[in-house]
């Protein structure tokens, strides 16, 4: 590992160290914060007894199910919009503002439109995962360099081979660039939407915590969304650095 | 010409609006005729001004807070190789986790009122602050610095006439998306943990299932939200522009 990766797992280590000696000498009282180390304790306490087994699942395939569905449609609309070149200039601003709404007040219609349970969980999460995906395969179909589409005429592509055969390959680093942001949003979407209405999951489950002062509970199960999240994340973001340095060498 | 496309924007929106209500009926939604009455009624009504002015003021406090901190943060780890080397994806980390479960901490450290939806309100708009600054100054063009050395520039100099407007683009690329972020935030905050405010009524309004007043309240925070990021994206276009010439 370089010394740039070991000096960053020092400072993380450093700032938890700081969390935990601040809370132990008393500083941050234990009704506003465990130590980390409690936290860490609980945590593991809490998934070995399965006690949230059910939650956790259905958290998980409420964002997976958002995720798969942003990418499919995202990836979808992003390269029809760019063969029309007039609808997405229409369309635009509306991009450009999608994630100023809070998406949250939404809730009530989708409640009717798709019925109490898990659905319209899925659909926020969805709403605010499929426009990175849009935006980023955009983006990458617009740098698709003029030489290679006109090989495609002189081979006499159509347009659905060009799209599938060189668009999109071409742009596959930016796509997944919206990929890796698409499962972040779409955590942010379901979690959400769990903590204002929802009777299982996660998100509930750590406002229930919070409603009860239930400070261990609640804040090894924040522990566990942070530790999930940002573990996807890093590992998707090296997926990606590997995926633009192999477009640098070729 | 101009004005055409944004026309045409807000047509297709009220038409594909107006078609959703035709299929789903009062149950769940209202027209857009009658969305914007009940919008007008709500805006006349004097009980209203106070939430108004307290979202208003809340989201000031807040991005002004995201501003200030986001780029006390993103300039000087820009400014030094290493640390933004270090501390980029750590920022990025922080980016990308969903930031209501803090929700909880943050009412426990600040209690409910004004100071909590400031706090998640801020936190929420600091990093892209942060991020699009750290970049901003990193990728100034290494020539520029040395002309700059060169001429023997004062670090004053330095910092006005070579890296703040070489960086501004960018700077306002990452406010603009720090405002849109800032304004969820802060509104998820009344929603969770306020007496007062814009998000306090629309919370109050879904648990009543009271339509029409959340469909007014969703109207005026989309339009406001919509008209502001236009203005922001027009001059964020205008400096870009700008500095590709």
């Amino acid at each position: 590992m370089s010394r740039i990766a070991w000096l960053r797992i020092a400072l993380v280590a450093a700032m938890v160290g700081l969390l935990e000696l601040l809370c132990r000498v008393g500083v941050i009282p234990a009704i506003t914060m465990i130590p980390p180390s409690t936290m860490a304790i609980e945590l593991a306490r809490l998934l070995a007894s399965g006690r949230f087994a059910d939650d956790l699942r259905a958290t998980l395939a409420n964002v997976g199910i958002a995720v798969g569905a942003a990418m499919v449609s995202g990836v979808v609309i992003g390269t029809i919009l760019q063969g029309l070149p007039a609808v997405r200039r229409v369309l635009d601003p509306l991009f450009a503002t999608w994630y100023a709404v809070p998406m949250y007040a939404f809730y009530p219609l989708l409640i009717v439109l798709f019925g109490l349970g898990d659905l319209p969980i899925v659909a926020i999460g969805y709403l605010l995962a499929v426009m990175v995906v849009v935006i980023n395969t955009l983006n990458g179909l617009d740098r698709v360099p003029r030489v290679l589409l006109k090989t495609a005429r002189v081979h006499h592509l159509g347009l659905f081979a060009t799209a599938w055969r060189i668009r999109l390959p071409y742009a596959a680093p930016y796509v997944f660039t919206g990929f890796k942001l698409a499962v972040a949003y779409a955590f942010i979407g379901v979690i959400g939407a769990e903590f204002i209405t929802a009777s299982r999951g996660i998100g509930y489950e750590i406002s229930f915590a919070y409603n009860n002062f239930d400070n261990a509970v609640m804040y090894a199960l924040i522990l566990f969304i942070l530790v999930v999240v940002i573990s996807v994340n890093m590992s998707l973001h090296a997926c990606e650095q590997r995926l633009m340095a192999r477009r640098r060498t070729t | 010409m101009r004005w055409r496309d944004p026309l045409m924007l807000v047509v297709v929106v009220l038409a594909a609006w107006q078609a959703l209500y035709a299929i789903v009926g009062d149950v769940a939604l209202r027209s857009p005729a009658e969305t914007t009455r009940t919008l007008a009624t709500m805006l006349a009504d004097p009980r209203f001004a106070p939430h108004l002015l307290e979202t208003l003021s809340a989201f000031g406090q807040a991005l002004a807070i995201a501003i200030v901190v986001g780029l006390a943060i993103g300039v000087p780890l820009g400014a030094r190789r290493l640390a933004g080397d270090v501390a980029e994806p750590i920022l990025v980390a922080l980016y990308s986790i969903p930031k209501v479960t803090l929700y909880p901490v943050v009412l426990l450290v600040f209690g409910i009122g004004m100071p909590a939806k400031v706090a998640f309100g801020a936190i929420h708009g600091i990093v892209p602050v942060s991020l699009f600054a750290l970049n901003a100054i990193r990728n100034v063009s290494p020539v520029h610095l040395k002309t700059a050395r060169v001429l023997r520039l004062t670090a004053r100099e330095r910092a006005f006439r070579i890296l703040l407007p070489a960086a501004l683009p960018e700077v306002v690329t990452g406010i603009r998306v720090g405002f849109s972020l800032t304004l969820v935030g802060t509104l998820l905050g009344e929603m969770f943990g306020s007496q007062r405010g814009l998000g306090y009524l629309l919370m109050q309004a879904m648990s009543r299932h009271d339509i029409e007043r959340i469909m007014a309240l969703t109207l005026l925070l989309v339009l406001a939200a919509a008209i502001v990021n236009a203005v922001l994206l027009a001059i964020d276009r205008r400096l870009h522009a700008r500095q590709a010439a």
